[in-house]
C-alpha cells in the first residue's frame, strides 16, 4: 500500500467526518458517536475497495454495502454525496419531512441504498441473500456490511452468521464497529458479546481483528478478506465512539445526541478546522 | 373425492411450473419443505433453493436480500413462524423496502389440526394485513391457489399467501378468472351475503344450500384478496341483500371480518356478523372436529345468516 494512498484516505476521513458533525449540528437529530466511529470503514470501503458508480447506482457490477447498524447513516450519507450520488447540499435535509436522507437508510429513496436497515440484527441476513444471488449469477461482486458491537446481542445475527458459514459465503465480509458503547452504557455491561471473533470462528467464519481507525490496516484487512475463500470473514474492528472530536468520544450520552452551537465549533477546531481552511 | 386437494400441494406443483419457467423464482424453507411442499422445487432445483434452517428471522431477511440481488423469492414455513416469529422482519426488510419476496406459509388456521393452538395460527391476516405494501390473499382451493402464486410471482412486492393444510374441495373449475384484488361472486342471492375467504367459501356455499332450502336467498361472495379488499363487491352486496356474515379460518380481530367491518362502517354501514376464531387460541383435536368446536360448520354459518338478518 502507497503512503499517499494511505494518507490520502485519512484526510478524505477527516473531511468526511466534518460534514457528519455539520450535517448533524444543522439536523438536530440523530446519532453522532456511532457515525464517527464508524467513518474510517466507510471512507476504506468507499474510496478504496469498493467498485461502484455513483453515476449509476444500479451497476451490475457494483459491490454492495448495506450498513446494518442504520443509525449510523450519516456516515454512509456523507460517503455517499462525497462520491457525488447525491448533491452534498442535501445532507442539510437529514430527517427533515420530505427528504430523501431518512433517520435510518432508506433504499426506495435514497441513491446508492441497497435495502431498509435501522431495525438492528436484520443487516447480515441481507447481506448474506444478497451474496447468495450474486453467486447464483456467476457474479464477481462482493457484499459488506458494518454491524455494531451492540447489535450482536440480537439474536438473528447469530442465525445470519450460521447461514452465511454453511452456505460458504467468501463473497461476503462483514465488519464490526466494535466502539464498546451502546445507549445504556458499556456493551460489557448492558449484555456482555465478548470475545467476538472467538464466536465468529467458532460459527465457521475467519475473523480478522484490528485497529478501526488505523487506514493501512483496514485497508489490508479488506484485501484480506478478498482473498480468503470458503469461509465469510468477519472484521472485528475496535474504535472509539464519537472518534475524532475529543468532546464526543467514549462517550455513551453521546449515542443519539446532536451537537449544539458551541459543540459544533469545539468540533470543528478538534477536526482540524480553522478559520483559514475555510471549512468552518 | 376426486376433487379435494389441499393447497399446500397445488402450490408444490405450480411453484416447480414457475421454477422451470423463470430462473430469477428462488425458494426459502426453514426445515419444513416437505410439509410445505416446496421440496418439490427442492428436487427439481437444488441450486435454487435454500433451507435455512429453523431460524425464520434469518429466513425473511435472506429473502430480502435474495429480492435486492434481483430474484423473486418464495419463502415458506407454517403461517405462525412466517407471519408470528419473523414479523417485524417482514415489516422491516420486506414491506418497507417493497422488496420483491412471495410469503407463502402453509398450515393456516386450526385446521393445521392435532399440534394444537401452538400451531395453529389465527392472527396472521389480521398482522400482515396491518403493515403498509403488503398484499395479502388466502385461496379457497388449489385451482385458486395455482392463479394467486402465479399472480404473485408475476406481481412486483410484498405478498402474503396464506394456504392450509388438508383437502379442501373445489370452488372453482378451469373457467374462473383470478385477479389480484378481486372478489367473485360464488353463488347469487338476495336475503343475505356470506363474504368469506379460504376454506370458508366452500362452507358458505352448502351454507347457502341449507338456507335457500328454508326459502332464503343467501349470495356468497368470495374474497381471496384481504389487502387491497374489493369494497366495490362488498359495498355492492351490502346495498343489494343488507345483512352480511363473514368467516374465516381466523381470529375475527382484524381479519376478513375487521376487513369487511371496517369497509361497511365507512361507505354503507350494514348488519354485519363475523364468523370465525371468538378471540380463543386452537387447540388439538381433528380438523373436523375443531371446525365443530369453533363454530366454522355450515350450520353455524346458516344460524349467523339467521341471525343478521333480524337486524335488516
Amino acid at each position: 500500500m502507497q503512503n499517499d494512498t494511505i494518507a490520502i484516505l485519512e484526510e478524505m476521513a477527516r473531511k468526511l467526518r466534518v460534514s457528519i458533525v455539520k450535517t448533524l449540528h444543522k439536523s438536530q437529530s440523530g446519532h453522532t458517536g456511532g457515525s464517527l466511529s464508524a467513518i474510517d470503514m466507510v471512507t476504506a470501503l468507499y474510496f478504496h475497495k469498493m467498485r461502484h458508480n455513483p453515476a449509476d447506482p444500479g451497476w451490475e457490477g457494483r459491490d454492495r454495502f448495506i450498513l446494518s447498524k442504520g443509525h449510523a447513516a450519516p456516515a454512509q450519507y456523507v460517503a455517499l454525496a462525497e462520491s457525488g450520488y447525491f448533491p452534498k447540499e442535501d445532507l442539510m435535509m437529514l430527517r427533515r419531512l420530505g427528504s430523501h436522507l431518512q433517520g435510518h437508510p432508506d433504499s426506495k429513496v435514497t441513491p446508492g441504498v441497497e435495502v431498509c436497515t435501522g431495525s438492528l440484527g436484520q443487516g447480515l441476513s441481507m447481506a448474506n441473500g444478497i451474496a447468495l444471488g450474486l453467486r447464483l449469477d456467476s457474479s464477481s461482486s462482493r457484499v459488506y456490511t458494518i454491524m455494531g458491537d451492540g447489535e450482536l446481542q440480537e439474536g438473528q445475527v447469530w442465525e445470519a452468521a450460521m447461514a452465511a458459514a454453511h452456505y460458504r459465503l467468501d463473497n461476503l465480509c462483514a465488519l464490526v464497529d466494535a466502539n464498546m458503547l451502546q445507549i445504556d452504557g458499556e456493551v460489557a455491561k448492558v449484555m456482555n458479546v465478548a470475545p467476538i471473533a472467538d464466536k465468529f470462528r467458532a460459527f465457521g467464519w475467519h475473523a480478522l481483528e484490528i485497529d478501526g481507525h488505523n487506514m493501512a490496516a483496514i485497508i489490508a484487512a479488506l484485501d484480506k478478506a478478498e482473498n480468503l475463500k470458503g469461509k465469510p470473514t468477519l472484521i472485528v474492528a475496535t474504535t472509539v465512539k464519537g472518534k475524532g472530536v475529543s468532546i464526543f468520544e467514549n462517550k455513551a450520552a453521546y449515542h443519539g445526541v446532536t451537537p449544539n452551537d458551541s459543540e459544533l465549533k469545539e468540533a470543528l477546531v478538534s477536526l482540524g478546522c480553522c478559520e483559514k481552511t475555510g471549512c468552518f | 373425492m376426486s376433487n379435494m386437494k389441499a393447497t399446500r400441494d397445488a402450490y408444490g406443483d405450480v411453484l416447480a411450473e414457475l421454477g422451470a419457467e423463470n430462473k430469477d423464482i428462488v425458494v426459502l424453507d426453514a426445515d419444513l419443505s416437505g410439509s410445505t411442499k416446496t421440496a418439490v422445487f427442492r428436487k427439481q432445483f437444488p441450486e435454487r433453493f435454500f433451507n435455512m434452517g429453523i431460524a425464520e428471522a434469518n429466513m425473511v431477511g435472506t429473502a430480502a436480500g435474495l429480492a435486492a440481488a434481483g430474484k423473486i423469492p418464495f419463502l415458506s414455513t407454517f403461517a405462525i413462524f412466517a407471519a408470528g416469529r419473523a414479523w417485524e422482519q417482514i415489516r422491516q426488510s420486506v414491506a418497507y423496502p417493497k422488496a420483491n419476496v412471495k410469503i407463502v406459509p402453509t398450515h393456516g388456521g386450526i385446521t393445521v389440526g392435532e399440534d394444537g393452538g401452538s400451531h395453529q395460527s389465527v392472527e396472521d391476516i389480521a398482522i400482515m394485513r396491518a403493515i403498509p405494501n403488503m398484499t395479502v390473499m388466502v385461496p379457497a382451493d388449489a385451482v385458486e391457489t395455482r392463479l394467486a402464486i402465479r399472480a404473485a410471482a408475476a406481481y412486483k412486492g410484498p405478498v402474503y399467501i396464506r394456504l392450509g393444510r388438508n383437502k379442501v374441495p373445489a370452488v372453482f373449475d378451469d373457467s374462473y378468472h383470478f385477479e389480484i384484488g378481486k372478489g367473485t361472486e360464488v353463488v347469487s342471492g338476495i336475503d343475505m351475503t356470506f363474504v368469506t375467504t379460504g376454506l370458508m367459501t366452500a362452507q358458505a356455499v352448502n351454507a347457502a344450500e341449507l338456507l335457500r332450502q328454508e326459502g332464503i336467498s343467501a349470495r356468497v361472495v368470495h374474497i381471496s384478496t384481504i389487502k387491497p379488499l374489493d369494497y366495490d363487491i362488498i359495498v355492492k352486496a351490502a346495498s343489494e341483500t343488507g345483512a352480511i356474515v363473514t368467516a374465516e379460518e381466523h381470529s375475527i380481530i382484524g381479519g376478513l371480518g375487521g376487513a369487511v367491518a371496517e369497509c361497511l362502517a365507512e361507505r354503507h354501514p350494514t348488519p354485519v356478523k363475523r364468523v370465525g376464531i371468538n378471540d380463543r387460541f386452537g387447540t388439538s383435536g381433528k380438523a373436523e372436529e375443531l371446525m365443530k368446536y369453533f363454530g366454522l360448520t355450515p350450520e353455524d354459518l346458516a344460524e349467523a345468516a339467521r341471525e343478521v338478518m333480524t337486524r335488516k
